[in-house]
């Protein structure tokens, strides 16, 4: 299976504030009723972006037509807490989100993402605020997450060092983020593993 | 230098680094239900795949079945999400518990019910509450869909291997506090993040003389401290449990206990990192926010953000309680209560059902509050009714309900209406948790849940019933 190489990419970004958002959050399990992933896209963040009570458009920044367009999401700290569920990164990637940035990420959402080819990378504090800004002075500025030289860019002329595990970088940029071939490859050794164990 | 029962189950798990640095690791058991498999087995028929091990997988029907009527769900999307799962359990041959089993229940019930759960093994299901088999010395944890596609296609899936820390809880545990106490209490210390990276073990003299059950509630929050599993180390307890269960290998026991055992960490293993609490400070502990890590000691107030550290801490406050509208600075005990909700897969087990009903023995809940009691698996409802204790809650007010997740995720139709407010034995109190996008969770121990039922508001246990000593005395 030859998998895309994700080693650049670039889009307008949106701002979601708040630190803790969870999976619920991303994607409340009422719409988690289905046999498969597609058609999730129209749910991301749903009972923050309608009001609960009247179903009217809330001031959620995806309800801004200023961010319409964008296709990468940053946040703050310990984003997509919660549910293992895939829901959740299915949800932001069938939406239109190419890629995440962060303070930082709960581990089973980074995992979830990074196998869906939707790279997550972490920022300090300051410059996820400093891109915040830039944003919304413009929401036309483009960000740039560059894997290969572990760089967020800003076409406003930022410049920060990112961070990701080596492990998702490199099998993003070599276009094995989606290990199914190489774990069925090793079906032998497997054998082997499980021969090994009395309980298998 | 010894190993801590985590790499021990690593080195033996382990089938080879990929080329992206992460671990092969092959899960010895794997569990589904009808929520977070279908995808899965849609991506294995599209790649053209078998289950390669169909007898390590085991599926049952949890988060969507209704708890009345439970064969009858009146929502067309729920009943196709049952009946994919039977469909796919029957075209790829994996073991299924459904309703007419007799052994249906939450997922993470069900497995150490059955004895499929075992020390010194590696668990991995499509739910993040996973880690509750780490009760047993299992490393257990939560996956994604694509892995669930993993585990079905290869019995194996990528991991990158997490550090471990060990938990040391010693002394007596004051009475009314409960395992669910002394979670709530590590994640309020640690915080909702702390765990991001690690396996916690937990250690100590009062794991030590938790039973089987407290364990399991204990493992079972360990991602609502961020980490991805925990576990106690295997003892006689665990291999008493476990002695005649359907899925242990009873011929030769005592060969397969001796095994599970060796799992254990030695006494000299290594820890990237080690936090001890002393017992005597944990108090029967209560969330006023909407995170896991919001908790107070009930005889605590809600915290005011005027008091907050940082700005960030400040904003989280506030969001925290402007959702639950809830004043700062104020007690929480005395809270009034619209819903009480008993069971899910932290505290829906017989001891949890136990130990509320001997305090609900004569009492009622209080006029103007729903109160529910869920059974976490068929087998605990039975063993509920065998003891008498369906009625005690009936008789109390309680409704008494068929096995599943109900209120905890709110899949099926048990939800809260509007901001109602619910006393909930569950694990999670995010925003709209509990099926209504406003309502508001506030989590805490069985007995506690009891008491805020019978006087109809946020109560300490303690001083609604009387305490005869230490609930997790020796
Ligand atoms: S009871 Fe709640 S936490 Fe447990 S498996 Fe069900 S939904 Fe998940």
């Amino acid at each position: 299976m030859a998998l895309e190489k994700i080693t650049r990419i670039s889009g307008r970004g949106v701002f979601v504030p708040g630190a803790d958002i969870d999976t619920d959050r991303i994607i409340p399990a009422r719409f988690m009723k289905c046999v498969t992933f597609d058609g999730l896209g129209e749910y991301a963040f749903h009972d923050v972006r309608f009001d609960p009570e009247t179903g009217e458009k809330t001031e959620h920044p995806l309800n801004d037509e200023r961010f319409e367009d964008a296709s990468i999401l940053i946040a703050g700290v310990n984003f997509g807490c919660g549910s293992s569920r895939e829901h959740a990164p299915q949800s932001l990637s069938k939406y239109g989100f190419k890629a995440v940035i962060a303070q930082s990420f709960a581990e089973i959402f980074f995992g979830n993402s990074t196998t869906l080819g939707m790279p997550c990378v972490t920022l300090e504090a300051e410059q996820i605020d400093r891109l915040r800004q830039v944003i919304d002075e413009d929401p036309a500025v483009e960000v740039t997450i560059d894997l290969e030289a572990l760089e967020v860019r800003s076409s406003a002329g930022d410049s920060f060092p990112c961070r990701i595990p080596d492990s998702a970088r490199d099998a993003l940029v070599s276009g094995r983020w989606d290990p199914i071939q190489e774990l069925l490859d090793n079906a032998p050794r497997t054998a082997e593993v499980a021969e090994s164990l009395p309980y298998v | 230098m010894g190993k801590s029962l985590y790499q021990k189950v690593w080195d033996a798990h382990a089938v080879g680094k990929l080329a992206d640095g992460r671990t092969q690791l092959f899960i010895g058991t794997h569990l589904i239900h009808e929520v977070t498999s279908p995808q899965a087995f849609g991506m294995l028929r599209d790649l053209g795949l078998k289950v390669k091990f169909p007898q390590r997988t085991f599926a049952t029907i949890d988060h969507i079945v209704p708890t009345v009527n439970q064969d009858q769900p009146a929502d067309p999307l729920a009943a196709d999400m049952i009946k994919a799962i039977r469909e796919n359990c029957d075209e790829f041959g994996v073991t299924y518990f459904d309703l007419a089993s007799g052994k249906q229940g939450i997922v993470h019930v069900v497995g150490p019910e059955q004895g499929i759960t075992q020390p010194g093994t590696t668990i991995a299901c499509g739910d993040s509450h996973t880690a509750t088999h780490g009760a047993f010395g299992a490393i257990a944890f939560g996956i994604g869909t694509t892995q669930v596609r993993d585990v079905l296609a290869t019995q194996t899936m990528a991991m990158e291997k997490l550090k471990v820390r060990r938990i040391e809880v010693n002394g007596e545990l004051p009475p009314g506090v409960y395992a669910k106490d002394v979670i709530l209490d590590i994640i309020r210390r640690l915080g909702a993040k702390g765990g991001i990276g690690y396996a916690y073990e937990y250690a100590g003299e009062v794991f030590d003389r938790m039973s089987m059950e407290e364990r399991m509630t204990v493992c079972n929050m360990s991602i609502e401290g961020g980490a991805r599993c925990g576990y106690v180390n295997p003892d006689h307890k665990t291999v008493e449990y476990l002695n005649g269960r359907p899925y242990v290998d009873n011929d030769d026991f005592e060969a397969t206990a001796e095994r599970w055992l060796s799992f254990a960490s030695d006494a000299d293993a290594e820890y990237d990192d080690i936090v001890r609490i002393a017992a005597a400070e944990i108090e029967p502990t209560v969330t006023w926010g909407i995170s896991p890590d919001h908790g107070i000691a009930i005889s605590d107030r809600i915290p005011d953000p005027a008091g907050a550290a940082s700005e960030a801490e400040k904003a989280t406050i506030e969001e925290a309680l402007a959702y639950m509208k809830l004043p700062p600075g104020t007690p929480l005990k005395g809270v009034k209560i619209d819903v009480a909700f008993l069971g899910s897969c932290t505290n829906g087990r017989l001891s949890d059902f136990r130990e509320a009903a001997k305090f609900l023995k004569g009492r009622k809940v209080a006029p103007g509050v729903k109160a529910i009691a869920v059974p976490g698996s068929q087998i605990v409802a039975v063993q509920c009714q065998q003891e008498g204790l369906d009625k005690v809650f009936e008789e109390a007010g309680f409704e008494w309900r068929g096995a599943g997740c109900s209120m905890c995720l709110a899949m099926n139709p048990d939800k809260l209406v509007g901001d109602q407010i619910c006393a909930s034995s569950s694990n999670r109190n995010f925003k709209g948790r509990q099926g209504s996008p406003i309502g508001r969770t506030i989590l805490m121990s069985p007995v506690m849940v009891a008491a805020a039922a019978v006087t109809g508001a946020v109560a300490d246990a303690r001083e609604v019933f009387e305490f005869p000593g230490s609930p997790v005395a020796a």
